[in-house]
């Protein structure tokens, strides 16, 4: 039971050099494995490789053995570094939630979303106030795995301890498998049962 | 604006002036319609007068009051111009979507006929084509619409590309959303202020075109009250010094237009989400 890619390499078009060269990693049900790298080493190519945004040029995306599903609901969700792009800014924010199922109160109350901001549009809100619509969403959706590609990086630090705590404590439940990407190595320490440091692995 | 406390805000004026431009277009509409034969009907005793309180616009040949004959030229003219841009505006946002979400050679192929269409002077294809159906109020139609959806499909296929390539959509169809889905619920609303804004601002041109092509006699047929009919049946008579019966009916059609273009600018400045929130 577990994600993995497998000798992954990637780049955007022919005449680049390789972004990600023979990458491999997996992360287990349970786990909650973090990616650590400087700027530009690939961190958000890899976040959307895993969860099927972009197709590796060569190599493999595995889920339990086999291919990412490629329709119906995709068990590997990502939450991106950007929650105000990620959001149709002409649907209020209800909208936003209920397209990937129906409203848990719990998740609200958990992320500590407010009823008032359901019937608000995406740009009467915070950065930090979506990001936790994006992250309700995404569990709301049933996946097993979540990728985070830097899903707390513009937040303030009460908000991102508020928002790991409830990721950290939804997947413990779930037993869902987390990648974490991020900047942070404290942040990283914090969270993750195992680290992974791009810039020396590859 | 800040600490200024203005009694009715920019957007509240612009939107003011568009309901007035439209209640004065609907009025001049219905006016043309509910105007009787009667009131057109010809009559020797008073031709060729000039405008007076009894005739605004002066008679034309034949005896018959140019004022109610423009204003019921101008509802037919309406008409066409609402009917044919609607069909081109539809067209319009059908090929613009085909070419954006389509394969690459339904994008090249829908490209190569909006050069093919453009590159031909539109007075020239609404002739052929209206020749083609008929002439009559079918060929104007046909030959308008056919003639006017280019700029308008290749406005919305850039619209539905740069849409396509937006984070949301992705996540959208990794939640498990359809094409069609996403097509009726992500893209559609984003059109839909390009629609009517285009909508509106090909209104004038198909009026102008209807009554040019109608001038030219290749349109609607000599018996029906259309601007351009009017004006190429003045064309015999302006030697004779009947200056009225072309200058007052061209000058109500101009100001029609131009009423109709202002109203598209004031509409566009209200739901444009670049300027709608000035």
């Amino acid at each position: 039971m577990s994600l993995e890619a497998k000798n992954i390499y990637f780049r955007y078009n022919k005449k680049q050099s390789w972004i990600l060269e023979n990458c491999t990693l997996s992360v287990e049900k349970g786990e909650c494995l973090a990616v650590f790298a400087p700027s530009g080493y690939g961190k958000t190519t890899l976040a959307m490789l895993l969860s099927g945004y972009l197709k590796p040029v060569e190599g493999q995306i595995l889920l339990e053995n086999k291919p990412l599903p490629k329709k119906g609901v995709c068990p590997v969700q990502l939450i991106c570094q950007h929650p105000e792009k990620a959001v149709n800014p002409r649907w209020r924010m209800k909208q936003v939630l209920e397209e990937s199922g129906t409203l848990h109160k719990d998740v609200l109350g958990a992320f500590g979303i407010e009823r008032a901001w359901l019937d608000r549009f995406p740009r009467e809100l915070s950065g930090g106030e979506l990001q936790r619509f994006c992250v309700a969403r995404a569990l709301m959706s049933g996946a097993d795995y979540l990728i985070c590609d830097e899903i707390s990086t513009m937040l303030d630090v009460i908000t991102q301890a508020q928002i790991w705590k409830v990721v950290l404590a939804e997947a413990a439940k779930r037993n869902m498998g987390i990648v974490a990407i991020t900047h942070n190595k404290n942040l990283a320490q914090r969270i993750a049962t195992r680290i992974i440091d791009l810039s020396h692995s590859v | 604006m800040k600490g200024q406390h203005r009694f009715i805000n920019r957007r509240t004026k612009v939107v003011i002036w568009t309901v007035i431009l439209a209640i004065v277009l609907i009025f001049v509409y219905m006016f043309g319609i509910l105007i009787p034969d009667e009131a057109v009907a010809g009559s020797f005793l008073n031709a060729k007068l000039p405008p007076s309180w009894e005739h605004f616009f002066g008679t034309d040949a034949l005896g018959r009051d140019l004022f109610m004959r423009t204003l019921k030229g101008l509802s037919v003219s309406m008409t066409v111009g609402i009917a044919a841009s609607l069909i081109g505006a539809v067209i319009a946002v059908f090929v613009g979507i085909v070419a954006a979400t389509g394969s690459q050679y339904a994008d090249a192929f829908v490209n190569w006929i909006i050069d093919l269409v453009m590159s031909v002077p539109h007075t020239i294809l609404i002739i052929l084509i209206s020749f083609a159906f008929g002439r009559g109020l079918k060929g104007l139609l046909i030959g308008i619409a056919a003639t006017h959806w280019c700029s308008l499909a290749r406005l919305i296929r850039g619209e539905v590309l740069q849409l396509r390539a937006e984070q949301y959509v992705a996540v959208s169809r990794k939640l498990g959303k359809s094409g069609g889905w996403v097509l009726m619920h992500h893209l559609l609303p984003h059109l839909v202020p390009q629609f009517f804004v285009g909508l509106i601002l090909m209104f004038p041109h198909a009026i102008l075109h209807e009554a040019s092509i109608s001038f030219l006699g290749f349109g609607l047929p000599p018996e029906q009250p259309a601007i351009g009919i009017i004006l190429s049946e003045s064309m015999r008579y302006l030697s004779t010094g009947m200056w009225w019966s072309a200058v007052l009916p061209g000058l109500v059609l101009v100001m029609i237009v131009l009423l109709v273009d202002r109203m598209g600018e004031y509409l566009r400045a209200i739901i444009d989400p670049y300027s709608a929130q000035q």
